[in-house]
C-alpha cells in the first residue's frame, strides 16, 4: 500500500502549482499581516506606524456600537449560512445528476438571480418590498435582515456543492439501496458523507459573504442592526479608526478558536 | 424526512428572532456613521431612562432612500441642510414645533430663520461646517486662498490632489471659480465648467471620501475637505493649513429632526429639547470637531476648538455659502457632467 | 392468453416506470421549493420592482413617479446634448460598460491563474489535512472587504512594502506608482473574489481520481498532457462555477474600484449606486442594472454552451 502511494504522489505534482499555491497564500495574508500589526499601532492613524499600544483593543471593547455590531453581523451571518446552505444542498440535489427535465434552465436561472443583479439594485427594490410587508404586518425585526441575507448567499452555498455533485457517481448509492437501505440511510450515510467537502466550501463561502455584505444591509436593517462593515462605511467620511482593525484581529482569532474546535471535535468523533 | 421535518422549525425560529413592535422607553436614531458622542447618549439614557439605538449611515442619500420607504422604525435622523428642505416638503419630517420647546431661546438667532427650515418648526441644529480645502504648506509656499489651486495647479501639487466624491462639492467649487452662480442651467457657463472640471482631473490623484486618511498617508498635498476633518488631519500632519478661498466656499449644517412615523414620538421630542442645552450642544462638538449652533455651549468646549483657524474663521473670509437644493433639471446636467468627467 | 399476459407484464412495468418518474419529479419538487420560494419571492419581486422602476420617470430627489418613459433605455445609448438638446449616439455609458467588463475579465483570469494550481494542491493534500487548507483560504475573509483593501492600499502605497523592498534590493529606483491606477483594481479584484474560485474548484478537484492521473502516465503522456486531458475537464464545473463567480461580482464591484483606483473613474457598480444616490435618477439606475443582467447573462449561456462542449469533446 505504502509504495503505489508514495508513486502516485510524486505524479500528482504539476510544475509551478506548488509555488503559485505558496504565492496565493502570500498575497491573502500580506495585507491580512499589516492589518493585525496595525492594530497594535498606538496611534489614530490606519496608515502610518508610530508605537506598540494595546489602546485600540482597549477602546474597541469600550465601544458599545462595534461590540453590537460585531454579535448582529455574527448572528446574522450564522442564520443565514444555515438556511442557504441547507437550501442550496436541496436545489443542488435536485438539479444535478438527472436527466434534463423541463423547467431546468429556468431553475438555475432562478437559482443564481441574485448573482446577477448589482447589489444596489438588490439593496432598494428588498427595501421597498420590505417596507410593504412591514405595512401589511406589523412585524419588523431582524428576521428581514437575515431573510435577506440568505437569499444572496444561496446561490455561494449552491455552485461548490453542485460543482462536487456534478458527475460524482451513483454506484455507492445504488450499491447501497440494492442493500435494503432506505433512501434516508442512503442520504446519510452515503451521499452526505460524498457530498461534504462541496457543503463545507458552500458553507463557509457563504458565511463570509454573509459577513462581508454591506450594501444589502445598509438599505436592509433596521434600528440596532447594524453590523460590521455598515459601521465601518459609515466611518469613512469621518474616517477609520484603528479599532476596526482591532476588532477584526479579535474576530480572525475567533474564527481560528471556532475552526480549531470544529475539527478537534470531529477528531474526537472519529 | 429530518430535513423536512427540521424546516419549519428553522422557518418559525427565525421569525420569533424577528420581535414585534418597539417596547416603550426607547429611542432609535440613525445619525452619520461615528459622530454622535456616546458621551451625549449615556447622559441621556441616563436622565430619561430610556435606551437609545445608534446606527449609523454613509449618506444623505441613504438615509432619504430608507425614509422614503417608509417604516424604518428609526425616530431621529440628522439630515443635512438641503436634505432638510427636501424633507419637509417630501412630508416626511414631523412638526415637532422646536421653537415652542424649553431650551430654544439657546438656539443662536442666525440659525432660527434658515431658508431649509425657516422659524424653526421641523429641526434645531445638530453641527455645522465648511467645505473647502487642506494644503500642505511646506510643499506649497504661496497664497492658498484661491480655487486656482485645486483648478490651475502650481507645478509642486499636479497629481498630488484628492477631490471629494462629490458631484455637487467639485461641480460648486468649479463653479465658483469661474463666478458663475451655484444650481445653475445656463448651457454656456455649464459648457465652460465642464471644459474646466476635464482639464483639471489630469492633475488629481484621487476622488475620495477619506480625506484625513489621504493626507496623513502623504498620499496627496492637497485635499478638498470639510473642516472638522481638517483639524483632525492637522493633528498628525501639522503642515496642514485650512484655506478660505476668495472665490467662496461651501457652508453646511446637519439638522436633528424627528420621522413623521417615529414610533417613539415624545421621547423623540424630549432628545431634541435635550441637545439644545449648551452643555450637551458642547458635548456633540467636542466629539465630533464641528461646531453647533447653540450660545453658551463654548464655555463647555475643549480649548483647542476654541482657537482652532479650521473653526474660527478669519474676519476677512468670504461669508459661507448654504446651497440650496437644485431643480431635476439643474441635477440632470450636473449628472451629465460628472459622468462625462469620471468616464 | 400468452399474448395478453405479456402485455399485462409490460402495462405494470411501464406503470412502474411512470411511477418511479413520478416519484423523481414529486422529490426533486420539494428539494427545490424552499430555494425556489425564498428567491422567487425574495428576489424575483425585487427584479419586477427594478423593472417597473426603469420605465417611469424619475422622481424629484429620488425616488419614481408612475409616468410612462423609456428615457432611460434611450439615454443608455444616446446623448440629449445639454447644451442644444439634440439626440446623438453617446459611447459615454458603453465605454464604463466596456472598461468594468474588461477588469472583471482580467480579474477571473488571474483568478483562476492563481486559484486552480491553489486548488489543485489542496485537493492532493492527504484528506486529513484539506479541510485544514480550505480554512487557510476562508480566514482572510473574516476580516471585512474595506478594511482588507484598506491593507492591500497600505501595501501598495508609493512608501509601501512593496516599492520599499523593490527599492533596497536595487531593483528599482524611483517607486513604482501602482496604487490608483486600472492595475491596482485588477489586483483588489482578484484579492476579493479569489476563495470564490479556489472553493468550487477544490470541490470539483477533490474528488479526481489519480488514478486516471497515474493511467494517463502509463501511456506516456507528458504532464502539461495530463493536465490538459486529465485534470483540466475533470475540474470543468469547478472551472465554471468559480469564474461566475468572480466575474459577475467583480463586475458590479464598487468599493475596491473605489478605494484602490482612486475614485476617478465610474466602473459599472459606481454608476448605478450613483443614480440611486446623488444622481437622483432611480429609473435610470434600473436601467442600467437590467442591460448589466442582460448583458450578464448572455455572456453566461454563451460560456456554459461553450464550455459544456469543450468538456464533451474531451469525453
Amino acid at each position: 500500500m505504502a509504495e503505489p502511494r508514495r508513486k502516485m504522489k510524486d505524479l500528482r505534482k504539476q510544475p509551478g502549482f506548488d509555488f503559485m499555491a505558496w504565492f496565493c497564500i502570500v498575497f491573502l495574508y500580506a495585507p491580512i499581516v499589516v492589518l493585525i500589526i496595525f492594530s497594535f499601532n498606538d496611534n489614530r492613524s490606519v496608515v502610518r506606524w508610530t508605537e506598540f499600544s494595546l489602546r485600540w483593543y482597549y477602546a474597541a471593547f469600550d465601544n458599545e456600537g462595534i461590540r453590537n455590531a460585531t454579535i448582529v453581523s455574527l448572528k446574522v451571518a450564522a442564520v443565514s449560512t444555515l438556511f442557504a446552505t441547507t437550501f442550496a444542498t436541496m436545489a443542488a440535489l435536485a438539479t444535478t445528476r438527472t436527466p434534463p427535465f423541463r423547467g431546468q434552465m429556468l431553475s438555475y436561472a432562478i437559482i443564481n438571480q441574485p448573482l446577477m443583479i448589482p447589489e444596489i439594485v438588490t439593496a432598494v427594490a428588498t427595501l421597498s418590498f420590505f417596507s410593504i410587508i412591514k405595512q401589511l404586518t406589523g412585524v419588523t425585526g431582524i428576521g428581514y435582515l437575515m431573510l435577506a441575507h440568505t437569499v444572496f448567499c444561496i446561490p455561494f452555498a449552491y455552485m461548490p456543492i453542485r460543482a462536487r455533485l456534478e458527475d460524482m457517481n451513483l454506484t455507492l448509492e445504488q450499491a447501497a439501496a440494492d442493500l435494503y437501505a432506505t433512501p434516508i440511510q442512503v442520504f446519510r450515510k452515503v451521499t452526505m458523507p460524498l457530498l461534504a467537502p462541496g457543503i463545507v466550501a458552500g458553507g463557509m463561502l457563504a458565511f463570509v459573504v454573509s459577513l462581508d455584505d454591506v450594501i444589502i444591509t445598509l438599505m436592509v436593517a433596521g434600528p440596532g442592526e447594524t453590523t460590521l462593515p455598515v459601521y465601518i462605511l459609515g466611518q469613512i467620511r469621518r474616517g477609520i479608526t484603528p479599532e476596526i482593525n482591532a476588532v477584526s484581529t479579535l474576530l480572525l482569532l475567533l474564527s481560528i478558536v471556532l475552526v480549531s474546535a470544529f475539527f478537534t471535535l470531529g477528531n474526537k468523533k472519529k | 424526512m429530518t430535513l423536512k421535518r427540521s424546516i419549519p422549525a428553522l422557518v418559525a425560529a427565525s421569525f420569533m428572532l424577528a420581535t414585534p413592535a418597539l417596547a416603550e422607553g426607547e429611542l432609535n436614531i440613525y445619525n452619520w456613521g461615528n459622530y454622535t458622542s456616546p458621551e451625549l447618549i449615556e447622559k441621556f439614557e441616563e436622565k430619561y431612562d430610556i435606551e437609545v439605538n445608534l446606527d449609523g449611515y454613509d449618506s444623505n442619500e441613504t438615509m432619504l432612500a430608507k425614509v422614503r420607504e417608509g417604516n424604518t422604525g428609526y425616530d431621529i435622523v440628522v439630515p443635512g441642510d438641503s436634505t432638510v428642505k427636501i424633507m419637509i416638503e417630501q412630508g416626511m419630517l414631523a412638526e415637532i414645533k422646536p421653537n415652542e420647546m424649553e431650551n430654544f431661546g439657546n438656539m443662536d438667532p442666525k440659525w432660527v430663520d434658515v431658508w431649509w427650515d425657516p422659524g424653526r418648526n421641523y429641526s434645531v441644529p445638530w453641527q455645522w461646517g465648511t467645505t473647502s480645502f487642506t494644503v500642505d504648506t511646506e510643499v506649497f509656499g504661496g497664497d492658498i486662498n484661491t480655487l486656482a489651486l485645486m483648478f490651475d495647479p502650481p507645478e509642486e501639487l499636479k497629481g498630488r490632489i484628492n477631490m471629494l466624491n462629490d458631484m455637487h462639492d467639485v461641480i460648486n467649487a468649479g463653479l465658483r471659480y469661474k463666478g458663475y452662480d451655484r444650481c445653475n442651467s445656463n448651457t454656456d457657463e455649464l459648457r465652460d465648467v465642464t471644459e474646466l472640471l476635464i482639464n483639471a482631473k489630469q492633475y488629481w490623484r484621487t476622488m475620495d471620501y477619506s480625506t484625513i486618511e489621504k493626507l496623513t498617508s502623504n498620499d496627496v498635498d492637497l485635499s478638498q475637505n470639510w473642516n472638522g476633518a481638517a483639524m483632525r488631519a492637522r493633528a498628525q500632519r501639522p503642515t496642514l493649513q485650512y484655506a478660505y478661498p476668495v472665490e467662496g466656499f461651501t457652508g453646511w449644517m446637519d439638522n436633528v429632526a424627528v420621522l413623521k412615523d417615529a414610533p417613539n414620538m415624545e421621547n423623540a421630542k424630549l432628545f431634541v429639547n435635550f441637545i439644545m442645552e449648551p452643555e450637551n450642544a458642547a458635548l456633540i462638538s467636542n466629539f465630533a470637531r464641528y461646531a453647533n449652533g447653540i450660545k453658551g455651549s463654548e464655555a463647555f468646549m475643549d480649548e483647542e476648538m476654541l482657537s482652532a483657524p479650521e473653526i474660527v474663521m478669519p474676519a476677512d473670509a468670504p461669508t459661507p455659502d448654504f446651497v440650496k437644493p437644485c431643480s431635476q433639471e439643474v441635477t440632470d446636467m450636473y449628472n451629465k457632467i460628472w459622468t462625462k468627467l469620471k468616464q | 392468453m400468452g399474448a395478453v399476459q405479456h402485455s399485462g407484464a409490460d402495462a405494470r412495468l411501464d406503470e412502474a416506470r411512470r411511477r418511479v418518474e413520478a416519484d423523481t419529479r414529486r422529490r426533486r419538487r420539494q428539494l427545490l421549493a424552499p430555494t425556489l420560494i425564498v428567491i422567487g419571492v425574495f428576489g424575483l419581486f425585487p427584479l419586477t420592482i427594478t423593472l417597473i422602476y426603469s420605465f417611469l420617470s424619475p422622481g424629484v430627489y429620488g425616488g419614481v413617479t408612475w409616468e410612462f418613459s423609456t428615457d432611460a433605455y434611450v439615454q443608455f445609448l444616446f446623448e440629449r446634448d445639454i447644451f442644444d438638446d439634440t439626440l446623438s449616439f453617446s459611447g459615454t455609458y458603453l465605454s464604463i460598460y466596456g472598461r468594468s467588463i474588461g477588469l472583471a475579465f482580467g480579474a477571473t483570469v488571474g483568478a483562476l491563474l492563481i486559484g486552480f494550481p491553489t486548488a489543485y494542491f489542496i485537493a492532493s493534500k492527504p484528506p486529513s489535512q484539506r479541510n485544514f487548507w480550505l480554512f487557510l483560504i476562508t480566514l482572510p475573509f473574516w476580516t471585512n472587504l474595506l478594511i482588507r483593501t484598506y491593507a492591500v492600499l497600505l501595501i501598495i502605497r508609493d512608501e509601501g512594502i512593496v516599492n520599499l523592498s523593490l527599492q533596497s534590493i536595487g531593483l528599482i529606483d524611483q517607486p513604482l506608482t501602482i496604487l490608483y491606477t486600472d492595475f491596482a483594481v485588477f489586483l483588489g479584484l482578484i484579492y476579493s473574489y479569489l476563495p470564490f474560485m479556489v472553493l468550487p474548484l477544490y470541490a470539483s478537484l477533490e474528488k479526481l481520481d489519480f488514478r486516471l492521473v497515474e493511467a494517463a502516465y502509463d501511456l506516456y503522456a507528458t504532464r502539461f498532457q495530463v493536465l490538459r486531458h486529465v485534470i483540466v475537464p475533470m475540474a470543468k464545473p469547478g472551472i465554471v462555477a468559480g469564474c461566475i463567480l468572480v466575474f459577475i461580482p467583480g463586475l458590479g464591484a464598487y468599493i475596491t474600484p473605489e478605494l484602490l483606483g482612486g475614485g476617478k473613474e465610474l466602473m459599472i457598480g459606481n454608476l448605478i449606486a450613483l443614480q440611486f444616490g446623488g444622481s437622483r435618477n432611480w429609473p435610470f439606475g434600473s436601467a442600467a442594472a437590467l442591460i448589466l443582467m442582460v448583458v450578464v447573462m448572455m455572456s453566461l449561456i454563451v460560456y456554459v454552451r461553450y464550455a459544456g462542449k469543450e468538456g464533451n469533446s474531451h469525453g
